[in-house]
């Protein structure tokens, strides 16, 4: 397996890259860590003209806090999230999903842009995104625009970036200190894309549930906030029984497909029990 | 795109530099074992999965069929030919040596790439850790038991190596 020829263009500025995009048409594709686009490329299921390698834009590369907001760089690798001290006080959430992807040397490579711009229903950064309502930033040719996660996701593989773009960073909204949060998938092999995964943050007043963040991939073309089947249980003590019955809610709303192998049925089983263990952790982290 | 011309590119591996005429769409993987003849790193799924190809890019442990050898330049890569050093092993070789961590060998450079890298920044790892650690490279004859006593061995080498030199 070795990938059709391909011309390649190494950028200095993401001006450059921007450029050299727009002047490739359709055909260029940009290369971050690869993780995903590799595979594609040995396999010939992606045969661009050029590939315009993004890996000497280090300055695309940082975690930073700015106001109720962390902001971190497209060409950010998984195992910089996973180990962030700041990712871990401001947006536990993210660093917890982090340290689930791939393989140890996956992560050292992969990027959270190139996680987003690929989009598989199945990856953790779609997920967090979705389940936070982060911020999309994207560059293009002499500007850039802000699109929210619900917006920027549009199918399977599938997002709003324009052939001419590239994402510049991502602002995820900050988790309060008070706020529990648990990230929670089942695959069949440590390592393997999530059948279901959950992520979700939980605040309490006292004993009760004030507010619930919920994502769930595996059931939709996209990842899903659930945030509107949760919503009428809002305001219960929080407890194991609170967490089943929303377990049992979510069940019942989710609509998977059978596909080859995984019926839907067996999607909807582990999305309960995905559910009901990250609300449990969760709670346990916010009474914490 | 039908044609691309060869490029000249520089490539270091273990502190050497080889001058190459290679595609770009050359995989690290392919260059360090046709164009450099450093065959130590093995080629096994050719698409990120089986961690047999792991060599280390500027320390870091980094998939070759995932990384084009054009995309090298100006990084070091180092691969499994520079772990012993004048034929003597290193803890960790001689550890997976004393341990049975290996049978046919084929994963071997991958997974000593793979923890030369990890055990520099963790030396006191969980077997959890390690377990993690050691999913992203498939071995089909030990079924782990002892790569991971070897790790572990290894790992209790290079503690008491560092306490020595502190010492």
């Amino acid at each position: 397996m070795k990938p059709a020829a391909f011309d390649y263009l190494r950028p200095s500025s993401l001006e450059e890259a921007l450029q050299q995009l727009a002047a490739g048409g359709d055909h260029a594709k940009v290369i971050a860590g690869g993780q995903s686009l590799g595979p594609m490329l040995n396999m010939r299921l992606a045969m661009p003209s050029a590939l315009i390698d993004l890996n000497d834009l280090t300055e695309l590369a940082y975690i930073r806090e700015g106001g109720a907001f962390l902001s971190i760089g497209a060409l950010t690798r998984h195992e910089q999230i996973a180990g962030s001290a700041l990712v871990q006080a401001r947006c536990p959430l993210l660093g917890q999903a982090a340290k689930t992807i791939g393989h140890y040397a996956i992560r050292q490579r992969g990027t959270i842009g190139g996680s987003l711009a690929h989009a598989d229903p199945a990856a953790q950064f779609p997920l967090i995104a979705m389940t936070l309502g982060a911020e999309i930033e994207i560059a293009c040719h002499g500007g850039s625009r802000r699109v929210p996660a619900s917006a920027f996701f549009q199918s399977a593989m599938t997002t709003a970036l324009a052939p001419d773009e590239i994402i510049r960073c991502v602002h995820f909204p900050t988790i309060s200190v008070h706020e529990g949060t648990s990230f929670q998938l089942f695959n069949r092999r440590h390592g393997d894309y999530a059948i279901v995964a959950v992520a979700v943050t939980v605040a309490l007043e006292g004993e009760r549930v004030v507010r619930v963040r919920l994502g769930l991939s595996g059931v939709s073309a996209i990842p899903q906030s659930c945030d509107d089947m949760v919503r009428p249980l809002l305001g219960q003590v929080a407890n194991a029984a609170w967490a089943a019955e929303v377990a049992r809610a979510v069940r019942a709303a989710v609509a998977p497909e059978d596909d080859a192998g995984i019926t839907a049925v067996y999607r909807k089983e582990l999305t309960e029990k995905l559910v009901q263990q990250a609300l449990e952790r969760a709670l346990s982290r916010a009474k914490g | 795109m039908s044609h691309v011309e060869k490029r000249a590119i520089t490539l270091t591996v273990n502190g050497k530099n080889h001058e190459l005429l290679v595609e770009p769409r050359k995989l690290l993987a392919d260059a360090l074992r046709e164009d450099c003849r450093l065959t130590g790193t093995h080629v096994g799924c050719e698409h990120g999965v089986c961690g047999a190809c792991t060599v280390l890019v500027d320390g870091k442990p980094v998939r070759s069929c995932l990384t084009y050898a054009i995309q090298m330049e100006g990084h070091e890569v180092s691969t499994i030919e520079s772990v012993a050093i004048e034929g003597i092993l290193s803890p960790l070789q001689q550890a997976l040596h004393e341990a049975h961590g290996l049978q046919c060998g084929f994963c071997t450079p991958g997974i000593v790439m793979t923890f030369e890298a990890f055990l520099k920044i963790n030396p006191a790892p969980s077997e959890e850790e390690i377990r993690d650690v050691l999913s992203g490279n498939l071995c089909r004859c030990t079924g782990y038991q002892n790569i991971v006593k070897a790790i572990q061995q290894a790992a209790a080498q290079i503690r008491r190596n560092a306490d020595h030199v502190a010492a």
